[in-house]
Parts: C-alpha cells; sequence; structure tokens
C-alpha cells in the first residue's frame, strides 16, 4: 500500500505559489474543497489562475478567493451567482474565460487520461469556436478543445481511505472524479478518511493511483445554494 | 394564450413512454409537474443524476443532492449518480432522449441564443452549449416576446449564439411551432389566440397551412 495521507491541509497544499493553475472540484457550492479553499485564502497568494465550473457566492465558496483578489483568471461554465466576480469581471480585474459545461469536465478528463485534445461539437458555430480548428466527422462539425494543464487540483469527497481511494456522495461527485490525476498534484480532502483496507474495492469511484496528497478535512459548512422543498400532505 | 404552466403542460404531451429527459431551467423545470403518471421517464440533470424525483420535505434537504439549477432534489427508485463527464458523455452520445430549454432568441433556421447580452449579462452558458449541439430533440419553451413585446422567433439571431441550425420545436404562450426547413411552420393555436395574432407576434417567417387548431392541454 502506498500511503498518500498527510497531516492536515497545511501539509497537503506545500509547494503552492502564486502565479499557479488550480483545478477546484464542485458544482454551485456542492462538492467544493472547503478546506483547501480556507487555506489558499490563509496563504494569499496571489495571480492565481482558477479552473471550476462556477465562481462561489459572494461570501462562500471561490468567492472568498475572490474578495481578496487572489484570482487573477477563472475558467468556468457558469458564473451567474457571484456580484463581486461579475464587478471584478466588468471593470477587467478578472480576467474570465467561459467554456461550455462538457467541454470543461472533458478537459479534466482529457488531461487525467493522457489526451492532448478532443474534438466536441459543443460551440460550434459561437464565439466558443472562434480561432480554434474544427473538422468535419460523419457530416457533422466538431471544434477542437485542449486538455487543460494544471498546477494541483484540489478535490473533495465523502469517504477516503490512506491509500487515496476516493467514494462520492450524491451530487456531491460532480467534477471531483475527473479533475483527479489532471494536475501535477491531486489534493482530495475527505469527510470521513479510514485506514486502507475499510472500503470495499468493489465501491471505490477514483482509484488511488490518481490522488498524491490525501487529509481528513474539517468543518464542513456544506452550504445549500437554493433550498427548495414541498409541503407535507 | 398560455401561462408559464400553461406552456409546460402543452410540452408535457411531447414527453413519451421510455425518455430519458433534460429540462432547463425556467419554465422547462415545470414540465416534470405535468408528465403523465402512466408513462415511464427519467429526469437528467447535468450535474450528475439521472431519476430526478420531486423537491425534498421540509428537513429533508441535503446539500449532497441537486439539481442543475442548484436546488435540493429528491432522487426515485432507479436513480443514479455519476460524474460530469459521463453526465455529459450522456449528452452528446445521444443518449438523452429529448432536450426543453429556455431561450431569448430563435431564428427560423433554428439557431438558439440563450446565454449572454453582450455588455449587460454575461453568466456563463453552463451546459446549455453542449446540450443543444448534440440532442436531435430539442424543444424551447418561452413567451413569444420580450418584455419590450418584440418577437424572440426571428429570421436571424441578433444575440451571441448558443448553437447552430438544432432547435426542432418551440412552444410558446401563443403558440407550438416547429421549425422546418423552409421556416416557422405555424402548428397549434394557444387557447383563445388568433393566428393573426401569432403572425404579428411573430418577425421571422412563418408557414401557415391549412387550418390551424386550437391546442388541447
Amino acid at each position: 500500500m502506498i500511503l498518500k495521507k498527510v497531516a492536515g491541509v497545511e501539509e497537503a497544499l506545500q509547494g503552492v505559489e502564486s502565479g499557479m493553475t488550480f483545478m477546484l472540484g464542485g458544482f454551485g457550492l456542492c462538492g467544493i474543497p472547503e478546506n483547501a479553499i480556507a487555506q489558499l485564502v490563509e496563504l494569499g497568494i496571489e495571480n492565481i489562475t482558477c479552473i471550476s465550473n462556477n465562481a462561489g457566492v459572494d461570501d462562500f465558496g471561490l468567492g472568498l478567493l475572490l474578495q481578496k483578489h487572489q484570482i487573477k483568471k477563472m475558467i468556468s461554465s457558469y458564473v451567474g451567482e457571484n456580484d463581486e466576480f461579475e464587478r471584478q469581471m466588468l471593470s477587467g480585474e478578472l480576467e474570465v474565460e467561459l467554456t461550455p459545461q462538457g467541454t470543461l469536465a472533458e478537459k479534466c478528463r482529457a488531461a487525467q487520461a493522457g489526451f492532448p485534445a478532443f474534438y466536441t461539437p459543443a460551440g460550434y458555430g459561437t464565439e466558443v469556436s472562434m480561432g480554434k480548428e474544427t473538422r468535419e466527422f460523419n457530416g457533422k462539425m466538431y471544434v477542437l478543445e485542449e486538455a487543460f494543464k494544471a498546477d494541483f487540483s484540489f478535490v473533495k469527497a465523502w469517504k477516503g481511505d490512506e491509500a487515496g481511494n476516493l467514494i462520492f456522495k450524491g451530487t456531491a461527485r460532480n467534477f471531483n472524479p475527473c479533475m483527479c490525476g489532471a494536475a501535477k498534484i491531486t489534493v482530495a480532502e475527505v469527510e470521513e478518511l479510514v485506514p486502507a483496507g475499510e472500503l470495499d474495492p468493489n465501491q471505490i469511484h477514483v482509484p488511488g493511483i490518481f490522488v498524491q496528497r490525501i487529509f481528513q478535512g474539517k468543518d464542513y459548512e456544506k452550504r445549500i445554494e437554493q433550498k427548495t422543498v414541498r409541503k407535507r400532505s | 394564450m398560455l401561462d408559464k404552466n400553461g406552456i409546460a403542460k402543452r410540452i408535457a404531451k411531447e414527453v413519451k413512454d421510455g425518455y430519458y429527459v433534460n429540462l432547463g431551467i425556467g419554465i422547462p423545470t415545470l414540465v416534470a409537474n405535468f408528465v403523465r403518471d402512466d408513462i415511464s421517464v427519467e429526469f437528467q440533470s447535468e450535474n450528475g443524476v439521472l431519476g430526478m424525483g420531486p423537491f425534498p420535505f421540509e428537513g429533508e434537504e441535503d446539500a449532497d443532492i441537486i439539481n442543475a439549477g442548484k436546488q435540493t432534489i429528491t432522487t426515485l427508485p432507479g436513480a443514479s449518480f455519476f460524474d460530469s463527464a459521463t453526465s455529459f458523455g450522456m449528452i452528446r452520445g445521444q443518449h438523452v432522449d429529448l432536450t426543453i430549454l429556455g431561450a431569448m432568441e430563435v431564428a427560423e433556421n433554428g439557431d438558439i441564443a440563450n446565454w449572454k447580452i453582450p455588455g449587460k449579462m454575461v453568466k456563463g452558458m453552463g451546459g446549455a452549449m453542449d446540450l443543444v449541439a448534440s440532442a436531435e430533440n430539442i424543444i424551447v419553451a418561452m413567451m413569444h416576446t420580450n418584455r419590450a413585446g418584440e418577437s424572440k422567433l426571428l429570421k436571424k439571431c441578433s444575440l451571441p449564439l448558443t448553437g447552430v441550425g438544432c432547435v426542432t420545436k418551440i412552444v410558446t404562450n401563443l403558440a407550438v411551432i416547429e421549425v422546418t426547413s423552409r421556416g416557422f411552420e405555424l402548428k397549434e393555436r394557444a387557447p383563445g389566440v388568433s393566428v393573426e395574432e401569432i403572425k404579428a407576434a411573430t418577425e421571422g417567417t412563418l408557414i401557415i397551412e391549412g387550418d390551424i387548431t386550437e391546442m388541447t392541454i
């Protein structure tokens, strides 16, 4: 067994520096690496590029890094829930690259799986395909999209073991598995870290080979963005 | 004339037994409320769930179980969770039978614009570009005109496109329209709406052939 466990978030984020590119898992505020984000704020590094489907809300998630002006560039598919983001983008303080959601996911998976690029129909004929190579296959047009390159991936799982194996819960899975092994170093934080051998190998979503560091996260807030409920009849 | 629920009700009739369906945010989300309960349908949400159920009861909401609109949801028997790459594999690989989404503009050649108003609103395309580029059966749910009273069914879209030549059907508060190689083909009128009213509210080429029946919902 190759041990991936580190003591905590400080050790897990050793080596992060200003100017780096990070992948961050999560969809909205669901399944985001809360501990890693808090530590990035704490470290105060700047000029970072974040690859993340969303940009958090004003006072949570990646919004915390935006508040401190630590982010130079965001690569996302949807950024609609964050006023500070919009202000920084419109004023030109923040560079933004909007990418179709499926393309964003596949650019992560391609990096994980060793593909330099792939063809997708998404965005053909729109401003997303401008300046990109396009090609026809079987009578349909496709756009060539390149795999991401990143220094660190920060992901969050429900359970993990010391060997770096991960299991996710519900839709908190989202971008997290695709980002594992897609950067030079993948840091996984988990709600429950167990000794190797305790997780059923049949149930592992991400094998430990894609994870370099794993730690037991703490104080998860798991904020709900849109609480929608129905009445009991 | 239909209200938002009326549009959703009419679209629900397009949902057939055995369909996997992706519903966009807004009016499309309401469609789930009106699908006949004697057919088997599974709703996909692109953030990673198939087999979506209704909203949870108060106190039973789970931060880890949401839909693409970030709303708390439940799952039904037979549901599954998966990662985003797999989710868009379902969409891009055309395993989803029907996509229902909103639009700001639709052109008579099937182009759609629904993600950006330059200088005003830039929230991002989310999964819309992947959905419209891949699905073969795309129904747009929208009001026939915008708040300023201008037609949303145009000869050519003025806003940045989400996808080209992809919309197959449009259901509005006024009409059911199919997008054909000749333009917008009027199929049904909403209750109490005349063909003339629909014509006046449609900027693109509107093809009217034979008697246009009033829709039943």
